[in-house]
């Protein structure tokens, strides 16, 4: 039986916490008697069939979905879509839950004399998936039965021939999506749902979107006004999704909308990285020589090859729920199982939180973890993995612990580099970013091009990242980043410190002596459900 | 002290030579004295014919000792694998099809040459292939004294009559199945004769069914192009092993209907090789997948024809003149 996340009162028998560091790890002792340290649960027992469960769940749909069999018929035309690289995280070990899925709706089709069948990776505004990244997420059955023959694709939000105007939300958000997902007689989209973000309408409206749609939730005024993002009813970027979704469901686009959901086995339960989801109480001696044979090891590798040994790594997660049907009874269904996962109930905010920031985020699979994400990652996803109200007070402190080195990808991240280096040096204020440079990255040619015939994030990309920090930026008093590229955390508007105690010696302008701490132990996620 | 003098003198030395040179090696035998020799048997009885040691009958067991099974493991992976890895450059496809099951597994094939058993030996996924027994036809791996033991060691194989009905066979395979091991199995019964495939016969389903043990159908391509039936002399190609879903006989099914069901299977996983797997999946579902037979009533050339690339006596044509580009 797996245990629930607990929260820890740190005391002076508490032994130093594991923050991690990027590509590298941290042991920091927190300041007893004021210091609290909130813990995930455990791993939860993943399903014993899953093969049985994704066949049950498209037998046995939610909502006023008929089964998938019933749905499919000869000469229609068919269009799967899935979500692309930044799920989940890190990647899982083959086979992928998306294969499984898609592999199981093929054979239906195939049953039903379905032809004419499209498969498309939903990745918005994301860089392209390479073909190796395309044959882990759906096998290499699917990509040769597939690719060869162009009916497995990236979808392309820059491409006006193959996207359709579907209309406009009663506040005039335009609906613009993928013309062959428009098209279909029926479209399926097959999610990971990681966090409480993913998933429900936000896939079809933002996956398979454009720029022309994204723009009106992808902005600073939604997600100042998310609180969280993380958190359904309280998001209006999930709102203003949802209000996309009723505008494609009443334009006849039909979805069967395909979830599932992971436990946060990340590090496996044993082999050399499970210390890493061990509380460090009960690490063993076995346990610590792994710890100190891996730091005493990533000590003497370069940054490139740590990046490479982390970025090889295929976490070992595991299918706890499939869901099937109509989009919202599914959603519905998925968000409550990963809560079951994610929620660790915490009283009170404190006056700062801690974070070790690890190497990986949903925008550098396979790549560098850039400062832009740096900051995405722990004003943006951590910073939001809240239920209630912030973790950290109004005006208090967030210390982040990651070395934010001053590097980018060229190939993934070039408009990112221009972003850093032009926009961040005239300002740092999202609302000013978005208003004054937004257009222009978001129209320029080359970073078009870049997108849609390389492997680049769109032009506007950076600009998304900084506005999802917004909402922690505009809450917090001030943001430190410990053990981070002195001139690249200032480019940021932050401050740079050597060590956590200096951190929080720092935070004493701010909050005053004696203040109280929160740190996320995280990863694995977990998700603060504060009161 | 007195010497004693014998009483030897010419003629007595004549007469022993004599008696030596008439005594034959069977004679001496004959005058060693029972229990020291076989007896002899008496008139009108039916002598018992000895149970022959090699066949059916030779007994593996030491060939699934632990210092057997290593030696066994380090020729596999110092020896047959690379061998394999040189000759028959094996794309395996499907293994993620296994990583929901565990316990003990009977694999079923389909066969066209020698180079089958050490290609699957060695491509089997862990922790299936270190601990498989392979069942070998009895007259031909067991023949004799020295194939026996060399069968046994090297391939871990047990005897499985095919020329005569013997429970014998499966009562040996299904026994080490209830143990832990898993089986590896050509239920075809022999090498394919002409690059088509032959019906299945049942051991792997009746096997199946006795253990409650899952078959994995294995469908192997491109074997028949290194070393087909008759050729002695093995010549590089690329292979291709496809492994199936683990299939579970249905209540109503006996070992006969289980069986087609195998050689279906099997076929699928020839035309996913063939073509795709979507086009695989089509054609299956509309009772469309081509058969492993070949075409049936026709003439021998046609079936031949029909093989195309995968016929096994194809050559690449010889370039006559030189690319000039």
């Amino acid at each position: 039986m797996p245990r629930p996340g607990f929260v820890l009162e740190v005391d002076r028998s508490t032994p130093p916490i594991l923050f991690h560091h990027g590509e590298q790890f941290r042991l920091e002792k927190l300041p007893p008697g004021r210091s609290r340290v909130i813990y995930p649960a455990e791993p939860l027992e993943p399903l014993e069939d899953i093969e049985g469960a994704i066949r049950d769940a498209l037998l046995n749909p939610l909502g006023d979905s008929q089964p998938l069999p019933s749905l499919l018929k000869p000469g229609m035309k068919l269009t799967i879509a899935f979500d692309d690289i930044s799920l989940p995280l890190p990647p899982m070990k083959r086979p992928d839950v998306r294969q499984r899925v898609i592999e199981q709706v093929l054979d239906i089709a195939a049953a039903a004399g379905v032809d004419d069948v499209h498969i498309i990776a939903a990745l918005a505004l994301h860089r392209r998936m390479t073909e190796s990244e395309l044959r882990h997420a759906l096998g290499d059955r699917i990509y040769d039965a597939f690719a060869p023959h162009g009916a497995l694709y990236n979808h392309d939000a820059e491409d006006p021939d193959n996207l359709t105007f579907i209309g406009a939300t009663d506040r005039g958000e335009e609906v613009e999506i993928n013309k062959r997902a428009a098209e279909s007689d029926l479209l399926i989209y097959v999610n990971i749902n990681l966090v409480a973000m993913d998933g429900g309408w936000k896939s079809t409206a933002t996956g398979l979107s454009s720029y022309r749609s994204l723009r009106h939730h992808h902005n600073v005024q939604t997600m100042q006004h998310s609180r969280s993002f993380m958190d359904q009813h309280k998001s209006e970027l999930h709102s203003s999704n949802w209000r996309m979704g009723k505008v494609l469901r009443d334009s006849g686009v039909k979805v069967f909308q395909i979830e599932t959901t992971l436990n946060n086995d990340v590090f496996g339960q044993d082999g050399p990285m499970s210390v890493l989801q061990k509380r460090e109480w009960e690490w063993g001696t076995r346990d610590r020589l792994a710890f100190l044979a891996m730091k005493k090891g990533l000590d003497k590798l370069s940054p490139k090859a740590r990046r490479q040994i982390f970025h090889s790594w295929k976490a070992p997660h595991n299918v706890t729920s499939v869901q099937a049907g109509e989009v919202e009874a599914v959603h519905e269904r998925t968000t409550s199982h990963v809560y079951e996962q994610h929620l660790v109930p915490i009283e009170g905010q404190a006056d700062i939180l801690t974070m070790g920031l690890p190497y990986i985020c949903p925008y550098n699979v396979n790549s560098i973890m850039n400062p832009i994400l740096v900051m995405c990652l722990g004003l943006g996803y951590f910073f939001n993995l809240y239920r209630g109200q912030p973790l950290v007070r109004e005006g208090g402190v967030v210390i982040m612990s990651h070395p934010t080195p001053w590097e980018f990808h060229p190939v993934h991240h070039p408009s990112y580099i221009d972003f850093f280096e032009q926009v961040l040096a005239d300002t740092t204020d999202p609302k000013v970013i978005e208003d004054r440079y937004e257009k222009q990255f978001a129209e320029d040619e080359w970073y078009r091009h870049l997108y849609r015939t390389s492997y680049a994030y769109h032009g506007v990309h950076p600009f998304y990242m900084w506005y999802w920090g917004a909402h922690g930026m505009q809450h917090v008093g001030r943001t430190i980043i410990v053990g981070g590229d002195t001139r690249a955390v200032r480019r940021m508007g932050f401050m740079p410190a050597s060590t956590l105690q200096d951190a929080l010696e720092m935070a004493t302008d701010v909050v005053g002596r004696d203040a109280t701490i929160t740190h996320v132990h995280n990863p694995p996620i977990l998700m603060a459900d504060v009161t | 002290m007195a010497r004693t003098r014998l009483p030897v003198n010419g003629r007595t030395l004549a007469q022993l030579a004599a008696a030596t040179t008439k005594t034959s090696a069977a004679s001496v035998v004959r005058r060693v004295p029972f229990p020291y020799r076989p007896p002899t048997v008496p008139a009108g009885v039916e002598p018992k014919r000895p149970e022959p040691k090699t066949g059916g009958n030779y007994d593996t067991e030491w060939a699934r000792s632990y210092p057997a099974r290593l030696a066994r493991v380090l020729l596999v992976e110092g020896l047959v694998r690379p061998a394999v890895e040189l000759l028959a450059a094996p794309t395996i496809k499907g293994v993620d099809r296994l990583l929901d099951t565990d316990g003990p597994l009977i694999f079923a094939a389909n066969h066209h040459s020698h180079v089958d058993t050490p290609l699957l030996l060695s491509t089997l996924p862990e922790p299936w292939r270190h601990r498989i027994i392979i069942g070998a036809a009895a007259d031909y791996f067991f023949g004799s004294r020295l194939t026996a033991p060399v069968s046994a060691l090297v391939i871990g194989a047990i005897p499985i009559e095919r020329s005569r009905v013997s429970r014998k066979s499966s009562d040996d395979a299904a026994a080490l199945i209830d143990e832990g091991w898993s089986f590896l199995i050509f239920p075809e019964g022999g090498r394919s004769p002409d690059g088509w495939g032959q019906p299945f016969r049942g051991g792997a389903a009746y096997l199946s069914l006795r253990c409650n043990v899952p078959v994995v159908p294995i469908h192997v391509e491109g074997t028949s192009r290194i070393m087909r039936k008759g050729s002695k002399v093995p010549k590089p190609a690329p292979t291709t092993i496809t492994f199936g879903t683990p299939m579970w006989p249905t209540d109503d099914e006996d070992s006969r209907k289980f069986a087609a069901r195998i050689e279906a299977a099997v076929g699928q996983l020839a035309d996913e090789t063939a073509t795709d797997w979507w086009t695989a999946r089509r054609r299956a579902h509309r009772n469309e997948t081509p058969s492993l037979q070949g075409p049936g009533s026709v003439g021998a050339w046609r079936r031949t024809w029909s093989l195309g690339d995968r016929s096994p006596k194809r050559r690449r044509a010889k370039r006559a003149w030189p690319d000039l580009g």
